[in-house]
Order: C-alpha cells, then sequence, then structure tokens
C-alpha cells in the first residue's frame, strides 16, 4: 500500500491509522470470552421442531452437566448467512452448529469449518455411534471423518386430505403419479376453489421435493459416469409431469416463489387436495393449532413412476462443531446428550425422525407418528435415494440450474427445451467445480 | 530538556517550566491528534472494507475468504461486464426501480406537498396520516405487502373481486412483480419526498407569489414559475436522498421476494444480485466486483445529479 503515490505525510497518517484498525481487531479476535473450558456453550439453531423439542428439554441438561446453554435459533437462510459471516471471519463464538449435511456440508467441511469429530464419536461405548443409520452417515462423513451427526432424516412423502378424497369417490390414495395425476384432475374440476396438487415451486426450493419425481421416472441428477444428466428422456419427462401437475391442477394463480411454507399454508388453508413434502414438516400440517384441516390429513408412501416408488431418503439436518470453537469438549457433551438415545427416542415421540436404528426398531420410537405416516416412511426407506439435490460443493448455485426447468415447465413453457439448455450450464458447473 | 524556559508567557507571569518531551511532541503533532479519532473511524468504516472489497474483486476468492485465492487482475470485471444473463439485466432492473419509483414519489409528493402546504382544519392529523408508512420499518412493510398480495389468499384480489375484476398475480408474476415492487416503495417513500418538500415550501417568501397574483397569473403559471423554481434547490436534494436510497433498496426486495430476487430473478436488483453472489454462490471475487461496479454507478448518478445542480445555479 506504501507504494502507492500519495504525499509521505497522508501516507504515514493512512498508515498510523491502518496499525490501529489492525490493533483494534486484533484485540477483538483474542477478547471472546470462549476461553478453554468456558461452561457456557454457544449452539446455533434452525427454526425446527426439533430445535423446540431440544429447548424444552434444555434445562434437565443443564442440570445434569452444570454447564449453560446459550441457543440462537435462526429460519434457515438466515442461519447459512450467519455461518458464512461468521465463519469466514474465523469466530469463535459458535460452538455447535446445526446445519443441513446436503446443502452446506461439503462446503463447510472444505472450508474447514466443521471439527473432525473421530476421536469423539469413539469416546463413549454408551452412546454407541455405530446406532446411526449409514446412510444419513455417509452425507455427515468428509474424507473418511465423521465431521457430524445426523439428528433429522426425511423421505419425501404424499399429504392428502381424507374429506377431498371420499367426496370425490376416491377409495385410496394414489399408488402410482398417473393416478395422482388423474385423482388431482378430477378434485380440481369437482372443487373450483380448491387446488387439486401443491407442491413447492421456488426454482431453488423445488428442486429437493422434485427429486423423488425425476427418481421415480427413472431419472437422477448426474449420470453414473458424473456427467450431467437433467436432459436425460426422464429427466424431461419429470420435469414435464411436476410442471404440467401444478399447472394444470394447482392453485389458480401460482406463484413460482413457494417454499415448503408457502405451500404448506395453502394445503393447511384447506386449498388444496394433494401435496408432497418431507415428512419431517407432517406436523404443521397435523396440528389444530397450525392446520386447519388437521383432522383430514392422510399420509401415503411417494407414488410410484415409471421407475418405481423412489423417494429421497436423507438427513437434512446434523449438528457440528465449530472448528474455530474453544470450547470443543462441553460442545461434544452438548452434542453427545442431543443425539443420544434418550433424546432421540423423545424427539421421535413427538413426531421428529431420527437416525438411530435402535429407536426405529423400539415400538415406543414410532408410536409418536401417524399410523399411515410410519407405513410411509417405512416404504421409503426401502426404496429410498439418499440424496435430494446435487452432490456438489456450490449446492446452492447448482440448484438454480437445474431448477429452471422446472419453473419454466410450471409457467408453461417447453420442459424439455428448459432441459437442454439447463443441462449444458450444470455440466458447464460441473467442470468448473472439478477444476 | 528541562532547563528550557518558555519565551511567551504574559508579561509579569512568572515563567512556567516547559513540560516534558512528549508533551511537546502532542503540542507540535496536535492537529493529527485531534483528527485522529475522525481518522481512525473513517479508515475503519470507509476505506479499508473499500480497500478489501476492491482486492478482493481482483482475485478468485471462493468458498470461504480465509482459503487460499490467487490474483486474477480484470478477470472478474470482464466476466461481469460481458454477462448478459445476470449483470445486465440487473443493472436494467435498477435503473427501471429507481427511475419509475423515483418519478411516482416525486410528482405525487409534489402534489401531497402543495395541498398541505395552505392551512385547513384538521391538517395535523392528515400530515400525521400521510407520514405513518415512513415510520414502519421496510421489512415489516414487505411482509405485510406481501400477505396483501398473495395471489390466492390475498387481500388485494378480494378486492379486486367485489369490482369484478380477476385475481391478479402481483407480486407472483414474471411481469407484475417489479412493477408491484415498486408500488410499494412509493408507498412508503413518498412521504419522505413530501416531507422535504413541504419544509421547502414553508420556507418561501409570499411576496413572488403575490406579485405574480397581481401580474394576473393562474395557479398553474404561478406553481410553473414562480413556486417551482424557487423550489428547485429543496426539490434537488429531495431527489438525490431519495434517488441513491432506491439505487440501494434491498429490504423491500429480499422481504418481497426472497433470494435471488424471485425464480426469474424478476426483482433482481444490483444490491441483490451482490447478496446472492456472496451468501448462496461464495463467489466472493465476484460479488465484490459487481459491488465495486455498483459503487462507481452510484457515485456516477450522484455526480450527474450534483453537476446538473452547480449548472441550474449558474
Amino acid at each position: 500500500m506504501t507504494e502507492r503515490r500519495d504525499g509521505v505525510r497522508r501516507r504515514s497518517a493512512f498508515g498510523i491509522s491502518l496499525a490501529v484498525v489492525a490493533a483494534v481487531s486484533l484485540s477483538a479476535c483474542g477478547g471472546g470470552d470462549g476461553g478453554g473450558g468456558s461452561t457456557t456453550i454457544r449452539v446455533t439453531l434452525a427454526n425446527h421442531v426439533w430445535t423446540d423439542n431440544v429447548k424444552k428439554a434444555l434445562p434437565e441438561f443443564e442440570k445434569q452437566t452444570g454447564l449453560k446453554v446459550e441457543v440462537t435459533q435462526l429460519g434457515e437462510d438466515q442461519l447459512s448467512d450467519q455461518y458464512n459471516v461468521k465463519l469466514n471471519a474465523g469466530s469463535s463464538d459458535i460452538d455447535v452448529m446445526m446445519y443441513r449435511p446436503l446443502q452446506e456440508g461439503r462446503l463447510f467441511a472444505r472450508n474447514k469449518y466443521l471439527a473432525d469429530l473421530s476421536a469423539q464419536v469413539k469416546s463413549n461405548a454408551g452412546w454407541n455411534f455405530g446406532d446411526f443409520q449409514a446412510g444419513p452417515m455417509e452425507a455427515t462423513t468428509y474424507e473418511g471423518k465423521p465431521v457430524g451427526i445426523p439428528i433429522i432424516t426425511e423421505q419425501e412423502v404424499l399429504y392428502y386430505r381424507k374429506d377431498l378424497l371420499d367426496k370425490a369417490g376416491l377409495s385410496a390414495p394414489p399408488k402410482t403419479l398417473d393416478e395422482l395425476k388423474a385423482a388431482a384432475a378430477k378434485i380440481k374440476a369437482a372443487e373450483p376453489d380448491v387446488a387439486g396438487f401443491v407442491a413447492r415451486t421456488g426454482k431453488s426450493a423445488a428442486v429437493t421435493q422434485f427429486s423423488s419425481f425425476l427418481y421415480s421416472f427413472g431419472g437422477d441428477f448426474v449420470d453414473g459416469g458424473g456427467k450431467a444428466a437433467v436432459n436425460s428422456d426422464a429427466a424431461k419427462q419429470a420435469y414435464a409431469f411436476y410442471g404440467a401437475l401444478i399447472k394444470d391442477s394447482g392453485p389458480a394463480n401460482v406463484s413460482t416463489d413457494m417454499g415448503w411454507p408457502e405451500a404448506m399454508a395453502i394445503f393447511t388453508q384447506g386449498k388444496a387436495a394433494f401435496y408432497t413434502e418431507a415428512n419431517s414438516l407432517y406436523k404443521n400440517a397435523t396440528d389444530p393449532a397450525k392446520s386447519k384441516v388437521a383432522d383430514q390429513v392422510g399420509f401415503a408412501p411417494f407414488p410410484a413412476g415409471p421407475a418405481g416408488s423412489k423417494p429421497y431418503n436423507i438427513p437434512s439436518w446434523a449438528l457440528g462443531i465449530n472448528a474455530g470453537s474453544e470450547n470443543t469438549a462441553n460442545a461434544w457433551k452438548f452434542i453427545e446428550w442431543a443425539t443420544g438415545k434418550e433424546q432421540t427416542l423423545a424427539q421421535q415421540k413427538s413426531g421428529v425422525p431420527g437416525a438411530r436404528t435402535s429407536v426405529w426398531a423400539d415400538p415406543e420410537g414410532t408410536a409418536g407418528f401417524p399410523e399411515d405416516l410410519v407405513a410411509a416412511i417405512e416404504a421409503s426407506t426401502k426404496t429410498g435415494v439418499g440424496h435430494d439435490r446435487p452432490q456438489v460443493i456450490k449446492v446452492a448455485e447448482a440448484r438454480e440450474v437445474v431448477g429452471q426447468p422446472l419453473v419454466d415447465a410450471i409457467t408453461g413453457k417447453d420442459a424439455a427445451a428448459a432441459a437442454d439448455t439447463a443441462n449444458t450450464a450444470f455440466q458447464a458447473f460441473l467442470d468448473d467445480e472439478a477444476r | 530538556m528541562a532547563t528550557i524556559t518558555t519565551t511567551r508567557t504574559p508579561r509579569g507571569a512568572p515563567a512556567v517550566p516547559v513540560t516534558p518531551g512528549w508533551a511537546r511532541w502532542v503540542n507540535d503533532h496536535r492537529k493529527w491528534l485531534f483528527a485522529a479519532p475522525a481518522m481512525v473511524f473513517v479508515a475503519a468504516l470507509l476505506v479499508f472494507p473499500l480497500a478489501w472489497t476492491g482486492y478482493l474483486s481482483l482475485t478468485d476468492a471462493e468458498g470461504s475468504v480465509r482459503a487460499e485465492s490467487e490474483f486474477v487482475g480484470l478477470r472478474n470485471y470482464l466476466d461481469v461486464l460481458s454477462d448478459t444473463d445476470r449483470f445486465w439485466p440487473a443493472v436494467g432492473r435498477t435503473a427501471t426501480f429507481t427511475v419509475a419509483a423515483l418519478l411516482f414519489e416525486v410528482v405525487l409528493g409534489m402534489a401531497i406537498a402543495l395541498l398541505l402546504w395552505r392551512p385547513f382544519k384538521g391538517q395535523r392529523w392528515v400530515r400525521v396520516a400521510i407520514l405513518l408508512p415512513l415510520v414502519a420499518t421496510p421489512v415489516a412493510v414487505g411482509m405485510m405487502w406481501r400477505l396483501i398480495f398473495d395471489p390466492n389468499i390475498g387481500l388485494a384480489n378480494q378486492v379486486l373481486g367485489w369490482f369484478g375484476v380477476g385475481p391478479q398475480p402481483w407480486l407472483a408474476g414474471q411481469h407484475s412483480a417489479l412493477p408491484t415492487t415498486i408500488f410499494i416503495d412509493v408507498w412508503q417513500w413518498t412521504p419522505m419526498v413530501v416531507l422535504i418538500l413541504l419544509a421547502g415550501l414553508t420556507s418561501l417568501s409570499e411576496e413572488p407569489q403575490e406579485a405574480a397574483r397581481i401580474d394576473g397569473a393562474g395557479t398553474w403559471q404561478r406553481f410553473r414559475h414562480v413556486t417551482l423554481p424557487l423550489l428547485m434547490p429543496t426539490l434537488t436534494v429531495a431527489v438525490l436522498l431519495r434517488g441513491i436510497d432506491a439505487l440501494k433498496t434491498f429490504d423491500l426486495l429480499y422481504s418481497t421476494k426472497g433470494r435471488g430476487g424471485g425464480s426469474f430473478h424478476e426483482v433482481e436488483t444490483l444490491n441483490v444480485y451482490a447478496y446472492g453472489l456472496s451468501f448462496d454462490y461464495n463467489e466472493y471475487g465476484v460479488s465484490s466486483t459487481v459491488l465495486i461496479l455498483f459503487f462507481l454507478i452510484i457515485i456516477g448518478a450522484m455526480w450527474a445529479l450534483t453537476a446538473r445542480r452547480k449548472e441550474a445555479r449558474r
């Protein structure tokens, strides 16, 4: 900087102020009250039923351990922003972080934001690391080392309205995607105010829920050789099907910005008959405080396409330790407690599906879910696919690329042409990332 | 040092022995010392971030800013300036949004200010009511309008229904989203223009108006040839303040359409685009490039406006 052609005096003044800035920021860095064994654990969590449950159970943990837990709770997007800002700066004021293994896991692990948990997971045999399902663990493992512990798993299921099906003379929920299409059209025609079908429509938000359609048509985002495959015949059919289903049988003025809160709102306001969504959100539909149709909601396995019923089956959230934390020992204590058998069982009793095999085997572990949902989950875990979005580092960007044909299809444009365009862009993206 | 005595004591006063060396140093450098807090402030909050952004814009930083990045010179600038997919449309939307919002706000603001200028009964209440949107926080305003404009369950379409008009997509439509956000911006920020113009109007003297009236000028003529020219400096301030603000709008767009400005990027302005590059794509280099270009655009617009103002004065 001193090579600039400023006058000597100005330069020295600039130098002084830079030095002061450096001093200020350095002291700010060292000033954290983290310390090598603070009794306060700073935990950052997402808005989720899981989080509500943990917060209720926290006093018990604090009493057991004598530690204090400070919870920061944020929406998904705000949570990501928070991590991007704080972890980028190497901040130590997050100890435990709730994150999305499939969305941010690779990015965070590559950036070395997540601490290696290899030693911790073996430290307590009673906690039993081997109890975690292999599929979800795969997503929280980076270069052979566990960097997160899965807490919530999810599969895509079909939500439906029992009363509307009865009215339309349908005795059972659709078993195939063709049946779904026919039933949705029938209900939409019979009930002018009600949509036959609703699902996410946002370019990025819809990708995960579309993935089950894609797999059930026999496609995937990437083929066996690692090449972009969103313009395969199967993918083109899936894009067109999803788009047409929403365009023809969806809400009258469909927005192309809907994430789950918006789509769920339409369903719970009684304005839609069918809804494909992650099962982990089912409480929003069956809780009378949140849903007008709570007593009429039924669940069914994801309808079969030409390639069978292939919903995703993934770990949606996990807990990790910030690599910059100065309080890792206590942070692990929290994770051990929150992912322990007891807490996982309590979570499942309240309807949050976890990742522990033993809890799923326990009849008590499934007692909290509606019967038809348990059946749907069982079916999904058998045939499910382990990812619900492209498995890349920059997932957010990839989702926008492969999501474009979806919004094009929903707005009545040529899905096949959009898929071709998206495939070229996606291949370029993959090439760029491989470099 | 202590042996040196002062020379400039007032006559008759006892000579005070000079203070030690540090005090003299302080005395010699007092202009720097007094200015230091302000300089540190400016350096820490303006120069440093700006310089850092400028530096990042010349690198391929991505993923994490602490990760290693390479110096790529002006490559980011070439990439961004040749990007007709996201960058230039965003520039266009930024310009459309700013110009349209500003135009409506100034015309409406002027009309309302003129109406409120002359005293009338209940004027205080009307003034308070008109200023209300100004005090609401933009995110809350965004959420409120998002509910009102919801295409399926919103109030706006219900009201239209009473008049036999079919439902409109509003914020959800690919082509209606940007006009709708402009409407919300006008709704919220016209009061500020009213406030500034009203202050300007109140400070105008009566004489020129009276003279014009005696000369037989009509209402429009008086406005066009007397009020407006006299109000010009105030109007420029209003346009400048509001224009810069409108250029930088983020809260409203983010709260109504979310990341990326909707699935078709229909309200993605430069600010929203740069945000997406940083926080969604973690492309810190490219994002910094967009920000620097945006910064230059704002400076350019400001310079053009102030230059015009100086010209008008001459």
